[in-house]
């Protein structure tokens, strides 16, 4: 087993690095005099939102900076005592793969998608090494049965189009590790994945590095992910390191703000309590809601055909919010769709108001724009071409509001969700994603909404900006008393937001209650099988299981 | 001018820069074109087959019949100029309206349309364009139908897949739930925001119809009313070894235009910041 | 057995699309100013009562419509595409003694075309913003604005008139009783300059679409992947980048076979090459209609079996392709 000899000497240590950006970024340098070292066989984890400079690290040790706009200008990278900085290229070359190992954020596009999974693998043997084929491919065979791809005579066949995100990157991780380096680095490698598969390849990488006793440089923006696995901490704010230490120190004991604000971002997973009111309105009834998808019908061949939605039935009162959790491919999106009307169905009933909706563009005219939705992408949901004003007097001009009582309610808009009223002659791409996610809403608002579905509204944003954005919602709730549709695939966001919850799976719903019951006493074995799944932060763990707030 | 981003980045290209030029200079000569033209183009003025640079006032020489060339060049560059402009303006029309219905409608429209439009693409064009002006009898109109005809589909196509893409994004769903009609949609949301590959695509079409217009002409189908630079080279074909002159200046000024414009549009492309294939970078 | 099923429905699909490219031939004689009859006539054989009467029976054109259709396609569907009156020879026979030398000649330019364009294309990649690039660039961007018959005009002006290298017109040299490999060498000989002059525009397009492809690949994910392998940068270029940036090239290589099989008109006019767009040329100052829509009809046929084989490379170089 390969591995530094001497326990106490850092595998990894970086000394004083310093990375510059072009002249045309915000800041001079992406990263600016970060020291950090990884012991062998141990964990450290780089925390930062996005901009932070945390993956400039790790591209700056493997030597795939995008030379030469963004170079290291100043410090050390000290790799089993040589610097990595020194080195030609074609020394760095000698590393990689061989010496030290590289994964990926984006399962999707990290594979080359007309070359064999076998043949992938087994590039990093020729690059490295001479190899007979038979022993190649033998050792390719154990490598994807040490990652848990099942079926390994199979996938060295096959073609990446054929796996699913998370084997993807169990393929990346095996690619990683084949020639046991004794350095791993990960740059974000769950954050594309679901909870669940996420939560399965950090044990799968615990127990790889357990057996091996390689170093890991894991990058990361969650917390949660933080405590399952780092052995120490060291987090980032634009660009400068603003806190280093064991995990747990960090953890228990933040002493930077700015590490403290993070923490306290990470929505606590506290079960929200509904008031009880008297309200009989019953906003929203959904009643066997069914939709199938039938793709890729021709004239020869057939279809094939996934059912979304089934048999969904939940009610909503004024003032009350729902959240619909669940992974990917679970439906929550399909069913967010036809709530609004972007989206036909296929049979059941939506009720708004007591009155029976009927299907597309008559279910919008019918819903008088009653019924709005906050999209997840904030970086797509305004058009880039209109005034950020008009993208919200907008909707009441077509409605048949006046052109001067639309610009005045924009404004007023504009001033609740916290940008000043000259917000309104500026474009969207002059503001941030949390910005336009607060643009989103107003625009949203400007409608006089009595139901608001929120589809994945937060997912696209930094955990600190995150929190503000909820706290929006709450207060606009609040405000306006509006019946809301919560859709998330975050249990600690469902829990903070919402009265109720409905856990849906793969097109139905598995478990329905109050939040604090789903929870708290969860009784399907998926439901449970997510909360466990969550990273969250040991204090944490006591308040999920609590059942009073 | 104000240095906006879409100029800054089109000025940094030094082809766009000279394309640009070249194009004004083109530009100014067919709009001045009788005003500075020396000679009828259609007119004997001269001996045959004159060699350039001999005779003042016949810098390039005369042709077969003792018509000036560089006259003929001048009255060349107005039709050459009217015929790319017109007939890449009605391919456009042809093309947005369609691509624009196929992909914002999709399903059994799109199908259909798409259909139709595979038709078109998979005849040759040229050749297509050759058995329209015959049988239609040669005549500017002709021609600028029969140039439309052949080069609307990629235009179609490319607007199709930018609304196809543009129909899913989020805020032409908001715009649907705030109550906003189809053509509203249509012309207010998505089309501004496909305009950018679009323009660039145009400018290349006007080279295409120039090269096609040529073509045309050069094989006898030109509008017999109009001295062209593609008739020009045609007729020089027969005489090439006594005459080299009456090929090479005409083909020089088809080679240059069609280069500007291509040029202009690799400028627009990086100005506008999209690609060539019509993708946003 | 998925690839031939999918053969098949191809196939099918381009047998309706030459079906209805006839029917549009069709509509045109009948839009053509003038009786429908002259224009199948021809210049030279409306002139003849006697053809006329017979071409009128024999198209059945004064039956309606329908019939009308259902008899023109039934005789493109027999091959039976007309009589040019002017040559006295029916019109598939006419066409089928040019094809080989118009397949020849499109057939060598495709090739020249694809080989130089792809590897100039990729050493312009490769080479990316040094003067080699430039060159490339600058080279495609002159080839791509040279309209075809002026470039093959200046080729005969400089190679055969000036410079005596190479027959600048037709197949082979007349009379001169060559066989064998000799024959194949004369015949090599005249075949150079055309094809070449063919190619070269189409050069500078693939030359284009493949730096611009690999530009766009080089910046792509699994590259990067690559280099964090240590795999090393010559393998990356082959098997990662020009892998896959040669799939936009063959989609690019059928749709721009059409336009080579037109081209084809114009270099086989200067050239005197004795193939298909010759024939059309012929035909248009003859005014033979008959024989120039039945020309447009092959040539039309010759692209959409083009466009079929090309969808079929594509297929077995893209694995992502669903057969069914």
């Amino acid at each position: 087993m390969s591995g530094a000899i001497n326990p106490t000497q850092p595998v990894l240590d970086i000394v004083d690095l310093s990375i510059s950006l072009p002249a045309s970024a915000d800041r001079a340098l992406a990263v600016e005099r970060a020291s950090l070292a990884v012991l062998p066989g141990q964990t450290l984890c780089v925390v930062g939102e996005s901009g932070s400079g945390k993956s400039m690290i790790a591209n700056a040790v493997m030597g795939l900076l995008p030379r030469p706009h963004v170079a290291p200008v100043a410090g050390r990278i000290l790799f089993e005592g040589t610097d990595l900085l020194t080195l030609t290229e074609a020394q760095m070359r000698e590393l990689r793969g061989r010496r030290i190992g590289m994964v990926f954020q984006e399962p999707m596009t990290a594979l080359n998608p007309v070359m064999r999974i076998g043949e992938q693998i087994g590039e990093v043997f020729d690059a490295h090494m001479t190899v007979p084929a038979a022993e190649k491919r033998r050792r390719i065979l154990a490598a994807l049965a040490d990652v848990g791809l099942p079926d390994p005579e199979l996938t060295i066949d096959s073609y990446p189009f054929r796996l699913s995100g998370g084997q993807r990157q169990r393929v990346m991780i095996a690619c990683a590790l084949v020639l046991e380096p004794v350095l791993l680095i990960c740059d974000e490698p769950t954050t594309a994945l679901d909870v669940t598969t996420q939560a399965q390849i950090l044990k799968l990488m615990r127990e790889l590095q357990q057996r091996r006793g390689t170093a890991v440089l894991f990058i990361t923006h969650d917390f949660g992910v933080v405590s399952e696995i780092a052995d120490h901490v060291v987090v980032m704010q634009t660009g400068q390191l603003v806190e280093a230490g064991s995990a747990r120190d960090v953890l228990d004991a933040p002493q930077h703000p700015y590490t403290r604000k993070l923490i306290d971002a990470i929505p606590d997973g506290q079960a929200r309590r509904a008031t009880p009111t008297d309200e009989v309105v019953r906003v929203l009834q959904v009643q066997d809601l069914c939709k199938t998808y039938r793709s890729g019908n021709g004239l020869f061949k057939r279809g094939r055909s996934v059912q979304a939605a089934k048999d969904i039935s939940f009610e909503l009162k004024r003032g009350e919010t729902l959240g619909l959790v669940g992974e990917s491919g679970s439906g929550k999106s399909s069913v967010g769709r036809c709530l609004v009307g972007l989206a036909p169905f296929d049979s059941g009933r939506i009720l708004f108001k007591g009155r029976h909706l009927s299907q597309g563009a008559a279910f919008r005219r019918e819903a008088a724009g009653k019924i709005q939705m906050v999209f997840q992408d904030p970086y797509a949901s305004l058009n880039p071409r209109h005034k950020v004003g008009s993208a919200i007097a907008d909707g009441p001009i077509v409605q048949g509001v006046s052109k001067s009582e639309a610009m005045a309610r924009a404004l007023e808009l504009l001033k609740l969700v916290g940008l000043g009223a000259d917000a309104a002659q500026r474009y969207p791409h002059e503001f941030s994603g949390g910005q336009r996610q607060r643009i989103a809403i107003a625009r949203a608002l400007a409608m006089q909404p009595e139901l608001l579905v929120a589809d994945e509204p937060v997912s696209a944003l930094d955990v600190s900006v995150q929190a503000q954005v909820l706290e929006l919602f709450a207060q606009v709730r609040e405000q306006f008393q509006l019946a809301m549709v919560f859709i998330t695939h975050d249990l600690r966001v469902a829990g903070q937001m919402c009265d109720h919850i409905a856990v849906m799976q793969r097109g139905e719903v598995v478990e329905y209650g109050e939040t604090h019951q789903v929870l708290g006493n969860p009784q399907h074995a998926y439901t449970r099988k997510l909360i466990a799944a969550v990273p969250r932060l040991t204090q944490q763990t006591q308040h999920l299981t609590m059942a009073v707030a | 001018m104000t240095k906006s981003p879409f100029w800054r980045r089109f000025t940094r290209n030094k082809g766009a820069l000279a394309g640009i030029v070249v194009l004004a200079i083109v530009v100014v000569v067919a709009l001045l074109g009788p005003w500075i033209a020396t000679n009828d183009p259609w007119g004997m003025v001269q001996q045959p087959f004159l060699r350039p640079w001999t005779e003042p006032g016949f810098a390039l020489g005369t042709d077969t019949l003792g018509r000036d060339i560089l006259s003929g060049m001048i009255y060349g560059a107005r039709i050459s100029l009217l015929i790319g402009a017109v007939s890449t303006v009605v391919a456009l029309l042809i093309g947005i309206t369609l691509g624009a219905v196929a992909g914002y409608f999709g399903g059994l429209i799109d199908s259909a349309l798409m259909r139709f439009t595979e038709i078109f693409q998979a005849v040759p064009s040229f050749a297509l364009a050759i058995v329209l002006v015959a049988i239609f009898q040669p005549s500017v109109g002709s021609i600028v139908t029969a140039i439309a005809i052949v080069s609307w589909p990629p235009v179609a196509r490319l607007v199709r897949s930018e609304f196809l893409t543009l129909r899913q994004r989020d805020f032409v769903q908001a715009a649907l739930l705030a109550g906003q009609s189809t053509p509203r949609i249509i012309l207010t949301q998505i089309l501004p925001n496909a305009m950018s590959p679009i323009i660039v695509m145009a400018s290349l079409m006007v080279a295409t119809a120039i090269l096609l217009e040529s073509s045309l002409s050069f094989l006898g189908l030109g509008d017999p009313n109009q001295m062209s630079w593609g008739y020009m080279v045609g007729s020089a074909r027969t005489v090439l070894r006594q005459a080299w002159w009456m090929a090479l200046f005409p083909g020089l000024a088809i080679v240059l235009t069609v280069l500007a414009l291509n040029l202009v549009g690799e400028g627009l492309s990086d100005g506008l910041n999209t690609r060539l294939d019509g993708r946003t970078k | 057995m998925k690839r031939l099923q999918f053969m098949l429905t191809r196939v099918l699909q381009g047998l309706v699309a030459i079906l209805l490219i006839a029917t549009v031939n069709f509509m045109l004689v009948r839009a053509a100013p003038g009786d429908p009859v002259s224009v199948l006539a021809g210049e030279a054989g409306a002139s003849d009562a006697q053809f006329v009467a017979q071409l009128r029976t024999q198209f059945g054109l004064d039956q309606p419509i329908t019939t009308q259709l259902a008899t023109y396609l039934g005789k493109v569907v027999t091959l039976d595409l007309g009589f040019s009156y002017r040559q006295q020879q029916p019109v598939l026979k006419l066409i089928v003694d040019r094809l080989p030398a118009t397949l020849l000649l499109t057939g060598s330019a495709f090739v020249l075309s694809l080989l130089f364009g792809v590897t100039l294309g990729a050493l312009s990649a490769r080479r990316a913003g040094t003067w080699v690039d430039s060159s490339i660039t600058v080279v495609a961007l002159i080839f791509y604005a040279t309209p075809l018959y002026w470039l093959a005009l200046m080729a005969v002006l400089v190679f055969t008139v000036q410079l005596a290298w190479l027959p600048g017109f037709g197949f082979s040299t007349v009379g001169s009783g060559l066989t064998g490999l000799a024959l194949a060498w004369d015949i090599a000989q005249h075949l150079l300059l055309p094809a070449l002059t063919l190619a070269l525009f189409y050069m500078a397009v693939y030359a284009r679409m493949t730096r611009a492809a690999m530009l766009d690949v080089a910046q792509m994910d699994f590259v990067k992947t690559a280099r964090a392998k240590g795999v090393k940068p010559g393998r990356i270029l082959r098997a990662h980048v020009l892998r896959n940036a040669l799939l936009p090239v063959v989609t690019l290589a059928g749709i721009q076979a059409g336009g080579m099989i037109g081209g084809a008109v114009l270099t086989e006019t200067v050239f005197a090459w004795p193939g298909i767009g010759r024939l059309m040329f012929d035909a248009l100052l003859q005014r033979d209609y008959s024989l120039l829509l039945g020309s447009f009809l092959v040539t039309a046929a010759m692209a959409v079996l083009f466009n079929l084989i090309t969808d079929l490379v594509y297929t077995l170089v893209d694995p992502r392709i669903e057969l069914t």
